[in-house]
Order: C-alpha cells, then structure tokens, then sequence
C-alpha cells in the first residue's frame, strides 16, 4: 500500500439533476506576453491512463493548442495555446469526451505547490541516508565493544560519524528546530522543545567524547530520532495538505461565471465577483445565479433546495426576487443584480461557516493534549539528572551531561510523533477505500467522541429528488402519454416521470411553457401536463404534484415525494442503539418534516429552520456540553455543519458545504456514517493503546537512563523498538484489503 | 583495519550517489504525479520528460 493510495483525492462530483450547464471560462484565462494563453481546468472522472490519452490527445488536436498536461493524481489539467480558440472550447469538448469540468481560478488557487512537502522529504531522505551509514559504523563499534578494536579504529569511526551526522542533523533537524524557536520566542514549549534539545546535546556531547578520545558516542541515536520523527511528521503533513488541498479544490470550484447583457445587447461572460448592482443577467435553464437578483423578463422555477432545504421547487416571475445560489429549472430569464456576490445568501452561508470554523478551530488534538503534559515531565526529569548526578552523585560534569542527555534521548517521544500519524493515515486509507473522503486531520478523533447526530433532511435523509409517490398507479397508456411531455423538459417532476416510464419518444411538438408546464399533441389530441392552473385552469396550485389532461378529459393528478435513501431507516435505528440523541433539523415546511420524522423515528425534529436557526440550535447543543455530528448537504447547512463538533455531508452536497464538513462520503446509502463511526472510535483506541505503550516503555527505560546505564547501543534498541512497536499496532486498523486504484 | 580508509568513503560516496539522485528526482518533480506517471507508461507516443516548473511539455 503506497501512500498516495491511502490519501483521499477530490471526491466526484455530485450527480446533480439537471447537470449545471458549462460555465465559460474565459475569464480564467491567463495571457502571457508572446500571446500564449494558458488556462487550469479541475477535470473529474479521469482515473486511468485511457482517459489521461484521451484528454491529452482529445484536447491536443484542438487548433493552436501548444500543450495539454492531466495531473492524474490531482486531476488538474493545464492547457496552453495561441491563436483565438475560445475558452469554452475546451469545455465543450471534455464534456464530450465524457469528463466534467471546472475553471480553476488561479487567485484562489495560488502557486499552492507543495513546497514545505518537498523540503520535509529532503529532509526525511537526508536523515535517512545520515541513520544508515552511522548504524553501520555503530554496529561495528557495539560488537567490538572495547574487546577487539584499537582506539584508532574507534576514534576513526568516531570522526566518520560525526563527519555524516553533524551536517546530516543540521539540513535535516531545521523543521524541529526552527519549529521549536518560535514556541520558545512566544514564551512555551512544544513538543519540537525537547526534540531539539535531545540532538543538538547528544550532538554536542558525542562531539566532545570524539575529541576527547572517550568510549560512547550517540551520534546514531541523535539521527535516527530525526529520521523517526521526520517519518511521523511528513505522514502528518500530506494528510494535512491532501484535506487542505481538497477544501481548495471545492472553493475554486465556486469560482463561478456569469453571462453580463451589455448596454448595447452584446452578452459577456464575466466572473461573479465582477458584478456590479444594476447588472443585466442572462439565466440559462440549468444555470445557478451567483448573486441576489430581481427577475427583469420570463418566468421559470427555480430550484431551491441547497439554499433552504425546501423539496418543491418555485415558480418565480417578473419582479420577484430570486436569492443567489438558486438553480434555474424551466426558463431562460433576465435578472438584474441586486446585491454585489459577496452581500448576496451565498456569500453570507460563507460567512457564517467561517465563524463556525473559527471555533472549531480551539479543539486540542489528542497528540498535543499528550505533548502538553509530557513536556514538563521530561525537562524536569532530565535536570534532575543532571543535579542528581553533579551535585549528590559527585560525578564530573561530563558524567552527569552525559546521563541527562541519555534521559533526553530515551524519552524522546518517537511513539507520540510516529504513532500519531501512523493511526491516521492508516484509518483515512481504509475510509477512503469505503468512499469516505477525510478532510480534516483531527476529524477522526473528534468523530469518535459524539453522543448526539443531527440529520437534515433533503439531500442527506431522502435522496434529495422527487419520486413518483407510493400508491400513484397510473394507467400504462397515460403513463406513457405523460412521459412524451415530460421528455423535452428538465424539471425535477418531469425527469422523475420520464424515469418512471422508461425510455420512448417524446411529442414531436411538445412546447415548455416556463413555469407553467409542457404542452403537446399525442395522436392528434391536444395534451397538458404541469401545474394546475396550467392544465385545468383552477387558480389554486400545489405543491409536490402535478396534473396531466388529455384535451377535455378529467384532469389527472400526479404525487410525488422525496424518497429516502434506501438504507435510511436502518441507520437511523443503528445509531439509536448505540444511545445517541437524534435530531432532525429541516428547512423544509412542517408536513414534509414530520412525515420524515415519522418514517424514521425521529422525536426530536424541527421544521422551517433557517440556516442561523439550525446553526444556533447546535451550538446552544455545545454549550449544554453535548458533542454533535451534523450530517447535512444543502447550502444552508453549511454554518450548522461548520459549528458542530463534528460534521459529514454526501457527495451530492453543495460545494460551499463538503468545503464546510469533515467527512465527505459517496454513494446513496448512509451506511458510511457508521463506517467512519466505527474507523474513527477504534483510531481512537489505538491511538490510546499507542500512548499507553510509549508510557510503559518509558517507566522501563526511564530508571536505565537516570542510573547512567544506557549505552548508545540500548538507546538505539530501546527507541526503534518501541516505534515499531507503535507502528504496528497502528497498522492493525486496515482491514487487510487491496487497495483499488 | 587500513583497508577502512580506503572502504568507509568508497561506500560513502555511493550512498551520497543514490541520495543525490533522490533529491534530483524530487526538484525536478518526479512525484509530483504518481498515478499519471504509472498510467503514461503505458501510452506509447508518451514524451517521458518531467516538465519543469512553470513549463509545460509539447507534444
């Protein structure tokens, strides 16, 4: 299992219904001065070296591109070209091939190279190269211990060491060391303290005994502690950077464009955070609006949902005001900006999810709650040595330094700093391969502690589109009629019937009325179907239904519901055996909710929440002391996913709201949820597990060091066998499967 | 033991070989995309430069 195989990568995108029309990227195109223009697309769905061929060579063929390059493991694809080959030109033809695709907005995206990944595998590499080649001369010097070998040959393995270990430890200890500056400048001590202090001693004492001709030299311990905590902190850092690197991904995702109607008619396409108040919009059906917005001309539902967590969409028209984020349905529209993107409800949910975040942010992980304690313990007992040694014991300065830098060296906490990361990244590899994106580092560990869930419910109980209601059996014959309407149209209804029916034809002349409903002729007779008004003229309209005619005959209605997901039920009862407190916050009507309620079982529910509401409610939760996972999709969860303790959100969620979560899972089931509750309480008990074993080495070994009976040769044993110790009780949480690549 | 002196930096040198071609490999950006890497193998028009930073490859 490599690493790159157990790190998350960006989850596929969402199956949203209807897909979101291509955005055009031109204004994410870059000119540099020989006319080149160079343009970073986030492709999804590129897995295999077949689709790498097929975009590198689909796209190369392209006139006047000059390069096309996939980063397969990223999936960000770089293209460059001359001449005036549109933007969208690229779009057009990854959509065609198959593959989905998102301007990258470099200012979002800015120069995130993995710079500080690169310098810790330099640093690991050297370390690597320095504990080697000084083991092998240190083998040497602990077998012939004295017996065997002259003073020359010693003191020569003495000087080669040092030569390697000194430079060696200066390049490769930097991370430690400057790391341990800046806490000591801010006036406190963190675990890199210690380290430091334990190499640049025994650097210094191995120095001193080289010179001075002595017996012992730690240079190999000194090195080998780096290498073992080099390993532990860079696994750390590419969790880190892969979670972060994720969140970056799903915000340029957001990076999107708009299409501006000039004073003379000309439409261009502009970024969102261009627009002006007063700005004409062109709203294509299928097109989310980016910002507030007052509809100018046409009629069209919008689909509301991410915003509100409402199920049945809403018919806007002239003069009515439409928030930002809402997906258009049926119509193309003109919309004039009210509010600017960043005073717009998108750009205020964001706001309220960075608050949340901010808060979240105070939670002391498990490593540092241990480093906070074991700091003080060890510089005091390593003084002590030395008082004890100098003062009481009477032994010389060299004496008593040397036995309190064998103290330092023993209880150097390689189990924390190795075990640590080795849980983590062992457990988010095994959540992976179950479809569980980890996206943050300390998540798992605050998974395991929850004691009460908090579901929404479209999109994340019910699988967030409509469904021929249970009981609705429709003539065959008007069955199939209905779906000849509801082909041509993308509604959410629409597609649910033409799902329903199967495939077939649809009405040569059917005609979408925007807002309305779909008119046609079937054989000759005039058919209807859409709201109620629409097809029978009454003035009253529903809401999760629709009313089919055939010219004069008894108008038909047709129910639909939001259908749970299929194991929702299952779930639910699950994590109320396990005794956590349910709760079900929706932003949808109260009939909708308390069905839901119902189905599942849920006392606890709340209907019509706003997303302050819900983000309110959760956090007068944390104050009462209760320990809350959110699991929720829509835009309007995104606050209450940020301020929970802990949250989760589906695949299919809004962008703004798998940047919110911890968790992202795939899939239609929520079976996941418990998967990762599992995963995340047994890293927790290994993590345990792995202090208590460090502890226990560290009262055998400790009583070694303070009597000035360790030699290098113990000192190595001692801390490699405890780290691997550590290590393999770690990797006792896969579960022995292949990776699949 | 002379034969140390002559031993000890011959098997220095090779290991600061094999370190140095590491540290080559990682500045010239050979992991910077693993899965691509195993997947170009494959694709037989495939120019197997790494780009450098801030260049890209023609094909």
């Amino acid at each position: 299992m490599t690493l790159a195989q157990t790190l998350p990568r960006l989850s596929e995108p969402a199956a949203r219904a209807p897909a979101p029309a291509a955005i055009d990227p031109a204004p994410f195109v870059r000119t540099l001065k020989d006319g080149t223009h160079g343009l970073e697309l986030v492709v999804s769905g590129a897995h295999c070296a077949n689709c790498l061929r097929k975009i590198e060579t689909g796209l190369g063929a392209l006139a006047g591109v000059k390069s096309a390059r996939l980063n397969l493991t990223t999936g960000h694809l770089r293209v460059e070209w001359t001449g005036d080959l549109p933007a969208t030109a690229f779009g057009s033809a990854l959509t065609g091939l198959g593959y989905p695709c998102a301007p990258f907005d470099p200012a979002s995206a800015a120069a995130h190279k993995d710079r500080e990944g690169r310098s810790l595998l330099a640093c690991l590499a050297v370390a690597g190269f320095a504990s080697g080649n000084i083991m092998l001369f240190s083998i040497g010097l602990w077998t012939a211990d004295g017996a065997d070998m002259g003073p020359a040959t010693r003191a020569f393995l003495h000087w080669a060491s040092a030569a390697i270990a000194l430079p060696a430890s200066i390049y490769a200890g930097r991370p430690f060391f400057i790391s341990a500056w800046r806490a000591l400048k801010a006036g406190h001590a963190n675990m890199d303290v210690p380290i430091s202090l334990a190499v640049l001693l025994s650097l210094a004492m191995s120095l001193w005994e080289t010179i001075a001709g002595g017996h012992y030299a730690y240079f190999d311990a000194a090195v080998s502690l780096l290498f073992l905590l080099l390993i532990g902190r860079y696994l750390d850092h590419r969790l880190r950077y892969r979670a972060g690197e994720a969140a970056r991904d799903l915000v340029a995702l957001q990076a999107i464009t708009a299409r501006r109607i000039e004073p003379g008619g000309r439409v261009v396409p502009v970024q969102a955070r261009d627009i002006a108040v007063g700005d004409r919009l062109l709203v294509a059906p299928g097109e989310r609006i980016s910002v507030n917005a007052r509809i100018v001309e046409g009629k069209s539902e919008f689909d509301l949902a991410l915003l509100t967590g409402e199920s049945a969409p809403a018919t806007l028209g002239p003069g009515a005001g439409v928030p930002g984020g809402a997906l258009n349905l049926s119509g193309r529209v003109v919309v004039e900006a009210a509010a600017r993107v960043e005073d717009s409800l998108a750009a205020d949910v964001a706001r309220l999810i960075a608050i949340g975040a901010q808060s979240r942010s105070r939670y002391v992980r498990l490593a540092d709650k241990a480093a906070s304690l074991y700091v003080p313990v060890v510089h005091t007992l390593a003084a002590l040595t030395f008082t004890g040694w100098f003062l009481i014991g009477g032994a010389e300065v060299r004496v008593a330094l040397m036995n309190a830098v064998a103290v330092l060296i023993i209880t150097c906490p390689c189990a924390l700093g190795l075990a640590v990361p080795a849980v983590q990244i062992v457990a988010v590899g095994r959540l992976f391969r179950r479809g569980v994106l980890v996206k943050s580092g300390d998540g798992l560990e605050r998974l395991a502690r929850i004691d009460t869930v908090a579901f929404d419910k479209t999109g994340t109980l019910t699988r967030g589109r409509p469904r021929l209601a249970s009981g609705e059996d429709l003539p065959p014959a008007m069955l199939a009629d209905a779906a000849q309407l509801a082909r041509v149209s993308r509604h959410p209804f629409a597609l649910a019937l033409a799902e329903r029916a199967g495939p077939g034809p649809a009405a040569a002349d059917a005609e979408e009325v925007a807002g309305e409903g779909i008119r046609g002729t079937i054989a000759g007779v005039p058919v209807r179907l859409g709201h109620r008004t629409f097809v029978t003229g009454e003035a009253e309209r529903g809401g999760m239904e629709i009313w089919f005619r055939r010219s004069e005959e008894e108008p038909v209605r047709i129910r639909f519901e939001d259908e749970l997901r299929p194991d929702a039920a299952e779930v639910v009862r699950t994590l109320r055996d396990q005794g956590l407190r349910l709760i079900l916050l929706s932003g949808d009507a109260e009939e909708p909710a308390l069905e839901v309620a119902q189905a599942l079982g849920f006392e606890d529910w709340h209907a019509r929440q706003t997303p302050a509401d819900k983000a309110r409610l959760l956090k007068s939760l944390g104050a009462e002391g209760r320990r809350v996972l959110m699991v929720g999709d829509g835009l309007n969860d995104g606050p209450s996913l940020a301020c929970a303790f802990v949250s989760m959100s589906p695949g299919t969620a809004a962008d703004t709201s798998q940047a919110a979560a911890d968790f992202v899972f795939q899939g239609e089931r929520l079976a996941p949820i418990l998967e990762a509750m599992r995963v995340a309480r047994q890293a927790r008990s290994r993590a345990l597990e792995n202090f208590a074993l460090a502890a226990l080495y560290n009262v055998c070994a400790l009583p070694l060091a303070v009597a000035g009976l360790v030699t290098p040769f113990i000192a190595a044993i001692a801390m490699s066998s405890s780290s691997l110790l550590v290590t393999l009780n770690a990797l006792r949480l896969a579960d022995g499967r292949k990776p699949q690549i | 033991m002379n034969v140390l002196l002559l031993l000890v930096p011959a098997a220095l040198f090779l290991g600061l070989l094999g370190l140095a071609a590491f540290l080559w490999a990682l500045k010239s950006g050979q992991f910077e995309d693993p899965h691509g890497a195993a997947a170009r193998v494959l694709d037989d028009d495939e120019d197997d430069q790494p780009p450098r930073d801030g260049e890209t490859r023609s094909r």
